[in-house]
């Protein structure tokens, strides 16, 4: 039986983990290569690492990191932020990356999405889609929050999906960084649109939640970086709570 | 001892490199090369593969003569080669990803889309997946039936001779993830992706 997947996520900006809240007010803690061993020895299925500030910065930080990650861990490794261009990604998975995940660039050239689904395969091509409720529809927000692009994320889901995404990495930008859980309601509207993987994102405080994504929300894998960073759960206690409730994960 | 994965510019190696180069350490070299003459004189070949079958065969054989050098490593010479994901699938006589594309032909049977039941299982087949061993391979020494090893495919083998399968996996029906016939040995999942239990599957590849 295929488990649903528990992903750490770690942001990370100029080489060192930080995690905002809402997107701003970033604190320092850690260096991502050691923290993302931590996890990986700790039973992470995946390792995810958000470079958050890359699309204004010198972007070379995060190759070294990837590479030296990739060499260290033997799970999957999924990176984003600041990803522009099929050179991008190529450059990313020559670094050690197993997926990349495109956020603002396939808002803005959808071709970006297709040409890389068709060049390396979908299964390596996540689309992160940062998205706030309005009114009763979700809009698809770009540039790490900062920019509305007014479009409608549910549409918008099931059109990368044709574009040839793999997994889709679904981030409530309303309940990020709050700790009150994920936003089921978006994510169960999302995951039956689609037929590929939705990763839920964005708000999860407890164990619980992690148990309402998978089962209300209907998510395959569920990213969480605070809860995990700051020590407050291990990953060990997250899936043994998870297989407890009846979850089916890897142990 | 060395052993060669084959880089014939389909798809992200990087990961199957750093693992067989963290299991091998300093005891085995491990190389990675599209030229004939360093697969010819390997000891063992690794044919890893992502993307489509389409794209996978299509990459093999812009290589001029490497489709013929795998041949006779593996089929001729009988040496130990190992297909991963998309390398394993290559082994069918027929694909029909994209478009219907002719496989290796080593183990006969075709590689076709995953069955999802009108939509309610998704696809790609990502995550972690427990194997049922249902044959002793060598590749599975010291690996306990039930282990999780990590997949991402739509698309399955499916070998006319049942006795090549050494491993299952349950996703909407039994999905062949592991084949060995004779000195050829692959598998759907990623030994390189899937912690210390995919190292220790490489491990026994490597100590074969």
């Amino acid at each position: 039986m295929l488990k649903n997947r528990i992903i750490p996520c770690l942001d990370v900006k100029n080489g060192r983990v930080v995690k905002g809240i809402n997107f701003v007010d970033l604190k320092d803690a850690g260096d991502p290569v050691e923290q993302a061993k931590i996890y990986s020895d700790g039973g992470a299925d995946e390792i995810c690492f958000l470079d958050i500030t890359a699309s204004n910065e010198n972007r070379d930080t995060i190759y070294d990191v990837v590479e030296k990650t990739s060499k260290k861990c033997f799970v999957p490794l999924t990176v984003g932020g600041g990803v522009r261009s099929v050179e991008d990604i190529n450059k990313l998975l020559n670094c050690g990356a197993d997926k990349v995940s495109i956020n603002t660039a396939a808002v803005e050239n959808s071709k970006v999405v297709v040409d890389s689904s068709k060049k390396f395969g979908s299964q390596c091509i996540v689309v992160a889609i940062d998205t706030k409720k309005n009114g009763n529809k979700w809009e698809v927000f770009t540039h790490g929050g900062r920019n509305n692009s007014g479009i409608d994320a549910l549409e918008y889901a099931e059109q990368m999906e044709k574009n040839g995404a793999g997994e889709l990495l679904v981030t409530s930008m309303d309940r990020d960084g709050t700790q009150v859980g994920y936003d089921i309601d978006l994510m169960s509207k999302i995951s039956s649109k689609v037929n590929i993987p939705v990763i839920a994102s964005g708000g999860v405080g407890n164990l619980d939640h992690m148990v309402d994504g998978i089962r209300l929300g209907q998510a395959s894998a569920v990213l969480a970086a605070s809860i995990f960073h700051y020590g407050k759960y291990s990953l060990k206690e997250a899936k043994d709570y998870l297989d407890s409730k009846g979850i089916p994960v890897r142990i | 001892m060395n052993v060669t994965i084959v880089d014939y510019k389909s798809g992200n190696i990087s990961s199957v490199i750093n693992s067989f180069k963290e299991v091998a350490k300093d005891k085995v070299t491990i190389e990675v090369a599209s030229d004939l003459n360093k697969i010819k004189s390997s000891d063992k070949v690794v044919l890893p593969g992502q993307g489509s079958f389409k794209s996978c065969v299509d990459a093999l054989n812009k290589i001029k003569g490497l489709t013929d050098t795998l041949n006779e490593f593996a089929i001729t010479n009988k040496k130990p080669l190992l297909g991963i994901c998309v390398g394993l699938q290559m082994f069918a006589d027929v694909g029909y990803e994209e478009a219907e594309t002719k496989g290796l032909g080593w183990i006969s049977g075709k590689v076709s889309k995953i069955d999802n039941q009108n939509g309610k299982y998704k696809l790609p087949h990502i995550g972690w997946n427990q194997i049922n061993i249902v044959k002793d391979s060598k590749i599975f020494k010291d690996i306990k039936n039930n282990s999780h090893m990590y997949f991402v495919h739509s698309y399955e083998f499916i070998p006319n001779d049942k006795k090549v399968i050494s491993a299952t996996t349950d996703y909407s029906s039994n999905i062949v993830c592991s084949v060995e016939k004779e000195n050829i040995f692959g598998t759907q999942f990623h030994p390189e992706k899937s912690d210390r239990i995919g190292l220790k599957i490489i491990d026994n590849f490597i100590n074969l």
